[in-house]
């Protein structure tokens, strides 16, 4: 294992991070709490309780996933897009460094840096919001299985990306729109039929609804089915990135 | 000695159908410098990339260092740093964090006194603490070197290293390139400088539409290929060669006031001293007279018109 390659590419990657902190922490943190002003303080007094939760507060985990699932996919995908941009990723391509010390770098970076803004997030919405963690350990968990698996997912977008507009887009056109359909905002079952069971084949429920349960205890669907959907959805990253390196998919001739 | 780059058999086609390396065989010797020749589009960069790991070979093998490329490529490529031809770094890093970065990335642990040894040789230390970008074009390319030499390799590939460089700037890079070979690295240039080539390289392989067609040292190439001419300024200007001189491969210039004699190098019997007979023998007198040998230009102007 070629630690110090890991450990190279770990601390660039932070390091662009430092540069950039204003955009890179301070926006996603400042975006979140808008959405607790205006949802949460301003509109959500209006709002009565959702499964004996105020609106405030269940809008927690759903605002946070959003954050994270962003973040993830940006940080990741920027990180992997940037060096194939420049040029620079001659450098990794021809370093003795084999694909899994790769990942561990360029993803481990973007993970951290999720984690770092969700929790910063965390400590922001107790400004607005009172909120209760019911099972720490477990929102631990699904916080960091959640940012490992979307900054493999940017990743794979960073890789496949060969301009800016395509770096946009699938965090745009894509997980936007399904984190907002996904129960961000409210519970699934307030969903009308067909909607619920549409609202299904929306992988980002599992994980909002899942991380909520690690919250309060109430979830939309299983904790079981959450874990499972998000392992699965990994799983497909890693295949994915695995097929990237055996073909050299956009990264070599 | 055992060659320090083995190459065999490779070949290099592209999705699209192109045939860019066409069964490369090539030995590198350990600290020799080496200098690829050919024309743009030749296969040069695709080569070197190839062995470095950025370009996947379509079928033959390749060994460094007693390593083979694919199977054993953690060893093959820490031995090998790669200046490329583009400059490509990243702007807003410093000069120190981009070097700990490559020598970190060849898995080496940090080693400050040898990355300030190599920054002093490369006139960067001043700039260490500079970001990237504030460089000049010139420090830049500089910094390219210093990155590829900062996990201590054995071998330095130069992809046009002084391509769009001014005329100082060249001659440093020349003088470090040899300082370089002589600490014992091995050194892979490739270059469509024919000058380049002529003035550092011990080797010289041609290559021309993805096929080496000539490797050989310098000197020998020269010799074989090179052709030499005696020119000869006349006392009195010629309106034309006699006839008794059309045997010699002789040319006289517009104006009549030189002649030029081609000659073979190589051979027993340059003719030299039977046409300054018979030039004394028709009364041509010459004032003055200096022979000279085509230039490695010369030679790869014809290698590569020739062998298509």
């Amino acid at each position: 294992m070629n630690l110090y390659a890991i450990r190279a590419i770990y601390i660039f990657e932070m390091a662009r991070t430092w540069r950039t902190l204003m955009e890179s922490i301070a926006s996603p943190i400042l975006s979140t709490s808008l959405y607790f002003v205006v949802f949460g303080t301003a509109i959500g007094s209006r709002i009565g309780a959702i499964d004996g939760i105020s609106y405030g507060a269940f809008i927690i985990p759903g605002l946070l996933m959003l954050s994270l699932l962003s973040e993830s996919i940006s940080n990741a995908s920027f990180g992997i897009y940037f060096p194939k941009f420049t040029g620079t990723i001659y450098e990794v391509l021809s370093a003795p460094i084999s694909p899994v010390e790769i990942i561990l770098g360029y993803v481990g970076a973007a993970a951290s840096k999720s984690l770092v803004i969700g929790v910063l997030i965390l400590a922001t919405a107790r400004l607005f919001v009172d909120y209760e963690i019911a099972h720490p350990l477990w929102m631990i968990g699904f916080l960091l299985l959640t940012a490992v698996t979307f900054s493999l997912f940017g990743f794979v977008i960073g890789i496949w990306a060969d301009d800016f507009q395509k770096l946009q887009i699938i965090p745009m056109l894509v997980i936007t729109p399904l984190t907002f359909l996904g129960g961000a905002f409210y519970s699934i079952d307030m969903l009308p039929e067909p909607w619920r069971t549409m609202t299904l084949f929306n992988p980002v429920v599992y994980l909002i609804s899942g991380f909520r349960w690690s919250f309060y205890g109430v979830a939309d669907v299983s904790i079981a089915v959450s874990l499972g959907m998000t392992l699965v959805f990994m799983a497909l990253c890693v295949a994915t990135i695995a097929w990237i390196f055996r073909t050299g998919y956009r990264l070599k001739t | 000695m055992q060659p320090i780059i083995t190459i065999k058999g490779i070949n290099k086609t592209y999705t699209s159908g192109f045939q860019a390396l066409k069964d490369i065989n090539l030995e590198i010797r350990r600290g020799e410098i080496f200098a690829l020749l050919g024309p743009n589009g030749a296969g040069k960069t695709t080569l070197i990339s190839l062995i470095c790991g950025i370009v996947t070979p379509s079928s033959g093998t390749v060994h460094v260092a007693g390593h083979d490329i694919v199977s054993d490529y953690r060893a093959a490529r820490s031995t090998i740093g790669l200046v490329p031809q583009e400059v490509a770094t990243a702007a807003f890093e410093t000069v120190a964090a981009t070097m700990q970065f490559s020598r970190g990335l060849f898995g080496k642990p940090r080693n400050p006194a040898y990355i300030e040894a190599v920054l002093r040789e490369l006139s960067l230390w001043d700039k260490r603490h500079a970001k990237i970008v504030t460089l000049s074009g010139g420090m830049k390319r500089r910094l390219m070197i210093a990155k590829a030499l900062s996990h201590e390799p054995q071998i330095l590939f130069l992809d046009e290293p002084t391509a769009g460089v001014d005329v100082e700037l060249r001659r440093d890079m020349w003088a470090m390139v040899r300082r370089l070979r002589d600490s014992g690295v091995t050194i892979i240039l490739t270059t469509h400088y024919i000058e380049e080539a002529e003035e550092m390289a011990d080797r010289i392989g041609v290559i021309n539409q993805g096929r080496i067609i000539v490797i050989e040292d310098k000197a020998v190439l020269m010799n074989k290929l090179g052709k030499k001419q005696l020119a000869l300024t006349l006392q009195n200007p010629l309106r034309r060669l006699p006839d008794e001189l059309a045997g010699h491969r002789l040319e006289l210039s517009a104006d009549g006031n030189e002649i030029v004699y081609t000659f073979d190098s190589q051979a027993e019997h340059t003719g030299i001293p039977e046409l300054l007979r018979q030039l004394g023998k028709h009364g041509i007198d010459f004032k003055d007279l200096h022979s000279s040998q085509s230039s490695l230009e010369e030679i790869f102007v014809n290698l590569v018109r020739h062998r298509p």
